[in-house]
């Protein structure tokens, strides 16, 4: 099962498994990761599970739809490397995958 | 103060559906939502987007489920207070009382929470600096343009809001578009025209940046801009205006002594019930083994909430289970002969 890693602002960091299939969010939630709130439950609509993506991972993830590029516009301090965590999929190409949760979500 | 049976609070889908629940069993309700306008997030996050799981209806946006629902519920007449937030709830005898931001008061022995994920609010500049101009100097909505003539004024966002005040301000103030990439999201036809004044030298746009700070003595003087390569950009600045869209915020509800688990409140799924007797809590914000978020267990949520809503608003009477299709009475109710 791929191994996740979310790490929080202040640098505290823990890794969960991940089944595959299921959106980085989703195990986020399933294993109560702080820092995901998600409050529309993965449709796309709030940009509440927002996180950087780590440098390493950013160019190998799928590149994200132009609606979620404009979600993005809506989370708490957006960068280069925001992303939803419900539209980043998991599969064994993910194993090891590293990310950052901001320091709030809204 | 106003009298009713029931106090619903949130008019998104499930809100208003529980008008209909109520009105059929002969019970008056108001509804109270944050929003200028009925239909919740159906109508603030994706009034566009097919929903497909609402039976009997294979495909419907939005603002189509808000529509119709606001049609079915017409023959009850309900009053709606947009624009309010609910801020107190409390206890008189058998009774609640709600007080909302706009010291409006309501009286029922019934509330039902339909507050999805909280209530919409604007999302703000990340400055800690900036709250202290806010209402003054930072600003999340216009509710006057006159007091944004012949200023310097700068504005974030790269929607439609942030576009259309843009133009709308530019005929008489001073205006720097802000946003923190090159793409604009707006009205193509907005679009052009801002790119057009921008030549003209009337809109001056900077991208992709966002605020690093604000300077200030006891006014706003002016804005430094952080763009993506690590250059900085001081503007003259006498207004900043955000539009950075919606957020939702839980806000009040988290304060009325309800046995809450995260942002949900848990209910007794016998009767959406929660720990206070007549506060119902229904939709997304409930929690109970099993939930599932979505629209049609709001319904069903609904459904069996105004059941138990009748038997405390008329506790003389007994409540009668009938079917819309063969009850006389429910049909005068709906107004149909």
């Amino acid at each position: 099962m791929p191994k996740i890693t979310f790490k929080d602002h202040q640098g505290n960091s823990k890794t969960i498994d991940v089944d595959n299939g299921l959106s980085v969010m989703e195990g986020a939630i399933q294993k109560e990761i702080p820092g995901i709130d998600a409050d529309c439950g993965g449709s796309m609509a709030c940009a509440t599970c927002h996180v950087y993506v780590s440098d390493e991972w950013i160019n190998k993830i799928s590149k994200p739809e132009d609606a979620e590029i404009d979600m993005i516009d809506m989370a708490y301090e957006p960068k280069k490397n925001s992303r939803l965590s419900c539209q980043i999929i998991v599969s064994d190409d993910l194993d090891g995958l590293e990310v950052t949760t901001p320091e709030k979500q809204t | 103060m106003k009298n009713t049976d029931v106090i619903i609070i949130g008019a998104g889908p499930v809100g208003l559906f529980a008008v209909h629940q109520l009105g059929i069993k002969g019970l008056k309700a108001v509804v109270i939502d944050n929003l200028d306008k009925a239909g919740g997030q159906c109508i603030e996050l994706y009034p566009d987007k097919p929903i497909y799981d609402i039976p009997a209806v294979p495909e419907c946006t939005g603002e189509q489920l808000t529509t119709r629902l606001l049609e079915q519920i017409k023959p009850f007449k309900t009053e709606f207070f947009l624009n309010e937030r609910v801020d107190e709830v409390y206890k008189d005898k058998e009774n609640w009382v709600v007080k909302t931001n706009k010291d409006k008061e309501f009286f029922a022995p019934n509330i039902i929470i339909a507050g999805g994920v909280g209530s919409f609010e604007p999302r703000k500049i990340s400055l800690k600096e900036a709250e202290k101009f806010e209402g003054k100097s930072v600003f999340y909505a216009i509710k006057n343009k006159e007091q944004f003539k012949n200023k310097k004024i700068s504005i974030f966002g790269g929607g439609d809001s942030a576009l259309d005040w843009a133009l709308e301000l530019s005929k008489f103030s001073k205006i720097t578009l802000i946003h923190r990439r090159n793409e604009f999201r707006g009205g193509q036809h907005t679009l052009s025209k801002i790119r057009k004044l921008e030549k003209e030298g009337k809109i001056f746009i900077k991208t992709p940046c966002q605020i690093e700070s604000l300077e200030n003595d006891k006014e706003l003087k002016s804005i430094t801009l952080k763009y993506d390569d690590g250059k900085t950009e001081k503007i003259h600045t006498d207004v900043i205006l955000g539009f950075f869209g919606l957020i939702m915020k839980l806000g009040p509800i988290a304060e009325w002594g309800l046995n809450m688990d995260k942002k949900t409140i848990g209910v007794n799924p016998k009767n959406f019930e929660t720990n206070k007797k007549g506060i119902f809590a229904v939709g997304d914000i409930c929690s109970y083994p099993g939930k599932l978020k979505l629209i049609l267990s709001g319904f069903h949520e609904v459904a069996l909430a105004s059941v138990e809503c009748f038997k405390r608003a008329r506790p003389n009477e007994k409540y009668k289970f009938e079917f819309t299709t063969s009850s006389k009475t429910i049909q005068d109710r709906l107004g149909k002969k």
